[in-house]
């Protein structure tokens, strides 16, 4: 039983890593629909 | 030997792979209208509005039949007879008003964009409409009924078949079956398999089944989960995916075995119990299964994740087409150019196609892992199996573990 806990606590710590992971590196929808150079200014 | 026997095993697997997908992708109204399929449309004469939709066009349109679009697709203006620019509508480029609506409505429009998005100058879809429609249509209709199917199959063989009991008596002695790497590695897939089964039926069923029963305030907040938890827990499937693969592909090569036991149908009818190694040939398929099915649900997976990253589908349908095989079944020639959405669109499809099918293997797994057979949970549960049970049911694999008992120096348990 111990093992199969394990495997469900993992899943969960899985998952909060990668959805941190991924924000960090930018992977977030928001970012990667966004880019700085969308915006002129001044023309 | 064995290359011809993972030969033959792959043939089956591209075969299955191949049936599933004519069954589900079968040419539709809605398909033969995507692709421009127009054999059976009577010609149209469209003289009457200069060229442009006719009622008939309409109407056919209204009753569902295919309509050929191509006298608006195609009418999109010429830049070669273009006016000079500084003659009157010279600026438009060949091109009136119209023709560029048209051009933006078929996807034919030279677009610029200042929005640096993926696909940001895509500003209509056509094929988007055929996705909502299949995916709301035959995709859920069959892949509920499967799922349903599966279910009520289930219950009648436990009716008629009942618990798979041990036969002879119990010894009270306990072999172990799986370590606890090896559990970890299983629960780690099963965990997330189904908690992403759940939430991709809930992505699916929502507008169908869900909003009209919860209304759209519970549902709002149920998607949100659903969504975070499917795309998070992906990664931990994959990872178990490729633990077992690891641990199990050696003992879950075919062998003479496996003939001998589905020739006797694993014995589940009787007929006494067939030898088996530490898998018999039904554990194989459901390992095979799941790491080709879970294989591709995470490769199509992965290409939804990354939403334009990783497209695949023009790629392969360009592969298969060089082989023939899409046009030998009736599928036409399949599209080898298709607008970044379409590519998205087709590996959403894939992968709840490819979801289904699992999802209903693993019921049929769970089913016999837990009420279906007694002392199988066991082997997943504590890890430690009862010698009678393991005699019955894996009978060349438990000689194995007492030759190497009797090998080890003391009698002690070797390391596996």
């Amino acid at each position: 039983m111990k093992a199969m806990l394990f495997g469900f606590v993992a899943i969960a710590v899985i998952a909060v890593g990668a959805e941190y992971t991924l924000d960090q590196m930018g992977w977030s929808a928001a970012e990667q629909g966004a880019s700085p150079s969308n915006v002129r200014l001044g023309d | 030997m064995r290359d011809i026997r993972h030969f033959i095993l792959g043939c089956i697997m591209a075969a299955l792979a191949v049936v599933v997908l004519g069954s589900w992708l079968s040419p539709t109204t809605a398909n033969a209208q995507e692709a421009g399929s127009v054999a059976a449309e009577p010609e149209i004469d469209r003289s009457a509005t200069g060229g442009a939709t006719t009622l008939e066009d309409i109407m056919r349109r209204q009753q569902g039949l295919a309509v050929d679009n191509t006298f608006r697709s195609e009418n999109v203006g010429n830049p070669d007879t273009a006016a000079g620019l500084t003659d009157q509508l010279g600026t438009l480029g060949g091109a009136s008003d119209p023709d560029l609506w048209r051009g933006m409505r078929f996807n034919a429009a030279d677009l610029t964009t200042q929005a640096r998005g993926p696909a940001s100058d895509v500003l209509i879809q056509d094929r988007g409409m055929w996705w909502l429609l299949f995916r709301e249509g035959p995709l859920l209709t069959y892949g509920g009924y499967l799922l349903l199917g599966t279910l009520a199959f289930l219950a009648l063989f436990f009716l008629v078949r009942g618990r798979v009991k041990i036969d002879g008596e119990k010894t009270g002695r306990r072999i172990e079956r799986f370590k606890n790497f090896e559990r970890f590695g299983h629960w780690l897939l099963a965990g997330s398999f189904i908690l992403l089964g759940v939430t991709g039926l809930v992505s699916l069923m929502g507008r169908k089944f869900l909003i009209p029963t919860f209304g759209h305030e519970s549902y709002a907040w149920l998607a949100t989960v659903s969504k975070w938890v499917h795309n998070n827990v992906s990664w931990a499937f994959m990872l178990g995916l490729i633990m077992i693969f690891v641990m199990w592909v050696v003992h879950n090569l075919p062998d003479r075995t496996d003939i001998k036991w589905l020739a006797k149908g694993g014995g589940l009818f009787g007929g006494g119990h067939p030898p088996a190694k530490k898998f018999n040939a039904g554990q194989k398929m459901i390992f095979w299964s799941v790491i080709v099915l879970g294989g591709s649900i995470s490769i199509s997976g992965l290409s939804l994740l990354f939403p334009f990253e990783l497209p695949m589908f023009a790629k392969t349908f360009a592969i298969l087409n060089t082989t023939g095989l899409p046009e030998m079944l009736g599928f036409g020639v399949l599209p080898e150019a298709m607008t970044p959405h379409a590519e998205m669109q087709y590996a959403q499809l894939w992968h709840a196609m490819m979801s289904f099918v699992l999802m209903a293997i693993i019921l049929a797994h769970i089913y016999i892992g837990s009420v279906g057979m007694e002392g199988a949970y066991d082997a997943m549960g504590t890890g430690m199996v009862e010698e009678q049970w393991a005699k019955e049911h894996h009978s060349l694999w438990v000689e194995e573990v007492k030759q190497r008992e009797n090998k080890a120096p003391g009698g002690a348990t070797p390391a596996e």
